[in-house]
């Protein structure tokens, strides 16, 4: 059992990829001599050479567009998209592309691709690059939409998104590369469709993802001195979605709480609040509630976007209303 | 065709009624006519009759459960005929009209009315409760209602049903501790759905109708001795009361002051074409008002034989619901009670009632002499919306000078 960070997880897991199969390829903005953005593959360049280790052109839908072709024609493409914010760019090639043509070709193609991204709001870069689309892409069938809050979610679902014939986002937290956790050694490997209850708790179910697993994990830690046992369901993939997991938690608790960073409105989580009201109905002593970020462009005033993304404060203010406590 | 069954209004103000029991069940096939279901309304419990013939297809009403006048109770289909996937809430289209006409079917009435039936417990729809707690109530037998919520903005959650059900078994054994004895606390009654009736009727007359009173001396001497003169010819279970005297003499009467039998509309009156006179008949459970109609055509005698039966079938529970749901003018006769006089509420939506007293020998003076005669006060309560004191006032000498001049009562 190693310390790691997430970042450091995310490189280990690309690395094993480019070591262990040599169909895997890497390609994207400045992830060659620069080591990445976001420092993820520092040193993969001078290691792995250009072949497989690709500096892209400022290209998004050249970047996937390419990685589709590479996966229809046997390759294991890895891409990474800068921020979710670039996506836009190549939305056509992911969601017309990358998500139909299994299906359009009648099973002829796949298209094993990886495209990896960062989201999130809270580094103060400002309203247009602050964005939360994950929610977005659970919206296509035909991509898995995969959400790691820790370090070993991200090196244990990276290790089962190698393995799939099809398109998976693999959407890393801007704010989460320092975060440091513990993570197995050994292959272990984490199934996709698998939540994990990442707190225990029998007075309300959070269910959430991402970044806001630990918003909320601090959450109830205040609660927990206030005599409120909260239970924090970590959903870790977006599509496919572990509803079991999340019905069970609010079978026993009675509450839920449904948190994400992106705006309330159209957000992913009115999907997990209509799913939890269907299934879990008559079990539930109060309406399913949501804590989401503001109606707002995410400001670049570090105090405004504090105000507009989910905090502690507002997860524990929400569940004491919840409760009436 | 369906035909969808609402809920029949079988009294002016009958705003819901309740299936006590239903004689078919789905599938079952009715015949025209044919007794379905029981139907209870706060005087009666009245069997309801299919008014088409085909299958009970779906019954909406569960038994026990009251439902407004209007609202879907059940749908006849054709034998073969699936039920429609639109029911529509209100019988409006179709098979409403029919219904009304099936309100007054051979019905049973009354005695057992005063027995309630006790309702399964239903939830209302306005009690704030969680999902849980609805469902532990509805597994557990308990009414929502009578929990208090903890939840936010009062909402009823599970832990309230859950200490609710807990308290619920503990309490009979309290007393049984109590060593001290405290004061006996004040018994709680339930209300009959009459005694329901009854307040809300009353209620309503006192707060919209302004009463005013007007009162008589009435010198029955003379309608006494044709009254015993009547029924020496009569056998006696056809014998007049003085009640039915009264009967006639303001039959006649409301002919001649049409007013006093009509109803207040809000902008107009409603002049009542026939003279129905609702009397009065208490019984055990509580007070009972059947009519008797056409009174305007029924002589002396055969209105005593129709107050007869009328008292009889109240006593036995038979009335049917069209008999008190028509009356125009009301009496109420507590003279067999000996009281002297008193005042009546107006039976809505009713003009007026007239409220007698015993008839009782007292001295009085006739031209100058003192003599003995048989003395009724008799009180006119008038809806002053309707007529003013003076009518009223010629109203009641009307009545008193055909009773005091009977003669006029048999031509």
């Amino acid at each position: 059992m190693a310390i790691i960070s997430y970042r450091e997880a995310v490189s280990q897991a690309l690395r094993e990829a480019l070591e262990e199969d040599h169909r895997f390829f890497l390609m994207g903005e400045d992830i060659g001599p620069y080591g990445g953005s976001f420092a993820v593959t520092r040193g993969f360049w001078e290691e792995f050479g250009p072949e497989r280790v690709k500096d892209s052109p400022l290209s998004e839908s050249a970047i996937v567009g390419a990685g589709v072709g590479a996966a229809m024609a046997g390759l294991r493409p890895m891409v990474e998209i800068m921020t979710i914010n670039f996506s836009l760019l190549a939305i056509d090639q992911i969601v017309n592309h990358a998500a139909k043509i299994r299906y359009m070709s009648g099973g002829q193609f796949s298209v094993p691709l990886c495209i990896r991204t960062v989201t999130g709001a809270g580094a103060s870069v400002g309203a247009t690059h602050s964005q939360s689309f994950e929610g977005w892409y659970a919206s296509v069938p035909g991509l898995h939409v995969v959400v790691p809050s820790t370090p070993k979610d991200a090196l244990g679902l990276f290790r089962s998104c190698r393995e799939l014939m099809d398109p998976v986002i693999f959407v890393e937290h801007i704010l989460l590369y320092g975060a440091r956790g513990e993570v197995p050694d050994g292959p272990f490997k984490i199934p996709l469709g698998q939540a994990e209850v990442k707190r225990l708790g029998r007075d309300v179910t959070i269910v959430t993802f991402s970044r806001m697993v630990h918003v909320c994990l601090a959450a109830a830690e205040q609660l927990a001195v206030e005599g409120i046992q909260v239970e924090v369901v970590d959903l870790r993939t977006l599509r496919p979605l572990d509803m079991e997991t999340v019905v069970h938690s609010v079978r026993k608790t009675r509450h839920a709480l449904v948190v994400e960073e992106a705006p309330k409105q159209g957000g992913f989580g009115a999907e997990i609040a209509s799913q939890v009201q269907h299934l879990a109905f008559d079990y539930l002593d109060g309406p399913v509630e949501r804590v989401a970020g503001e109606e707002v462009p995410i400001p670049y005033s570090m105090p405004l976007e504090r105000l507009a993304i989910p905090d502690p404060e507002r997860v524990a203010r929400a569940i004491r209303a919840q409760l009436g406590r | 065709m369906a035909t969808t069954i609402v809920m029949p209004q079988m009294g002016y103000d009958m705003k819901e009624g309740t299936v006590v029991r239903w004689h078919k069940q789905e599938g079952d096939a009715v015949a025209r006519g044919e007794v379905i279901a029981d139907i209870q309304t706060d005087k009666a419990t009245v069997e309801f009759e299919a008014y088409t013939a085909g299958v009970l297809r779906k019954i909406v009403a569960q038994a026990g459960v009251p439902v407004p006048v209007g609202e879907l109770i059940a749908v006849i289909t054709d034998p073969n005929e699936p039920l429609p996937d639109e029911l529509p809430v209100k019988g409006a289209a179709g098979g409403s009209a029919p219904a009304a006409q099936a309100a007054l079917p051979a019905a049973q009435a009354s005695a057992a009315a005063t027995a309630p039936v006790q309702p399964a417990p239903a939830t209302p729809a306005d009690v704030r409760a969680s999902p849980i707690a609805r469902r532990l109530a509805r597994e557990r037998g308990i009414d929502l209602s009578l929990v208090v919520g903890s939840g936010p903005g009062g909402r009823i959650v599970e832990k309230d049903v859950l200490s609710f059900a807990e308290a619920r078994p503990a309490a009979p054994a309290r007393p049984a501790a109590a060593a001290p004895a405290p004061a006996p606390a004040a018994q709680r009654v339930e209300l009959s759905r009459m005694r329901q009736a009854i307040a809300k009727i009353t209620v309503d007359s006192k707060r919209e109708a302004p009463h005013f009173y007007v009162t008589s001396d009435v010198d029955m001497t003379r309608a006494m001795s044709l009254r015993r003169e009547i029924n020496e010819t009569l056998p006696a279970e056809r014998r007049v009361s003085v009640n039915d005297l009264i009967i006639k003499a303001s039959a006649v009467a409301l002919g001649r002051h049409p007013k006093f039998n009509a109803f207040f509309r809000g902008d107009h009156l409603q002049m009542n074409p026939s003279i129905n006179i609702g009397i009065a008949i208490a019984l055990p459970a509580g007070l009972i008002v059947p009519g008797i109609g056409g009174c305007q055509d029924k002589s002396l005698v055969q209105i005593a034989d129709a107050s007869k039966d009328l008292i009889a079938r109240a006593n036995s529970g038979t009335l049917r619901n069209d008999e008190y749901s028509n009356t125009t003018f009301s009496i109420s006769n507590l003279g067999p009670f000996d009281v002297d006089s008193f005042a009546a509420i107006i039976f809505p939506p009713h003009a007026a009632i007239l409220a007698v007293g015993r008839v009782k020998e007292q001295p009085v003076v006739r031209e100058g002499q003192l003599a003995v005669a048989q003395i009724m006060k008799a009180t006119l309560a008038t809806d002053h919306r309707v007529a003013d004191g003076a009518e009223a006032a010629q109203f009641l000498v009307e009545i008193r000078k055909l009773l005091e001049a009977p003669l006029s009562l048999l031509l």
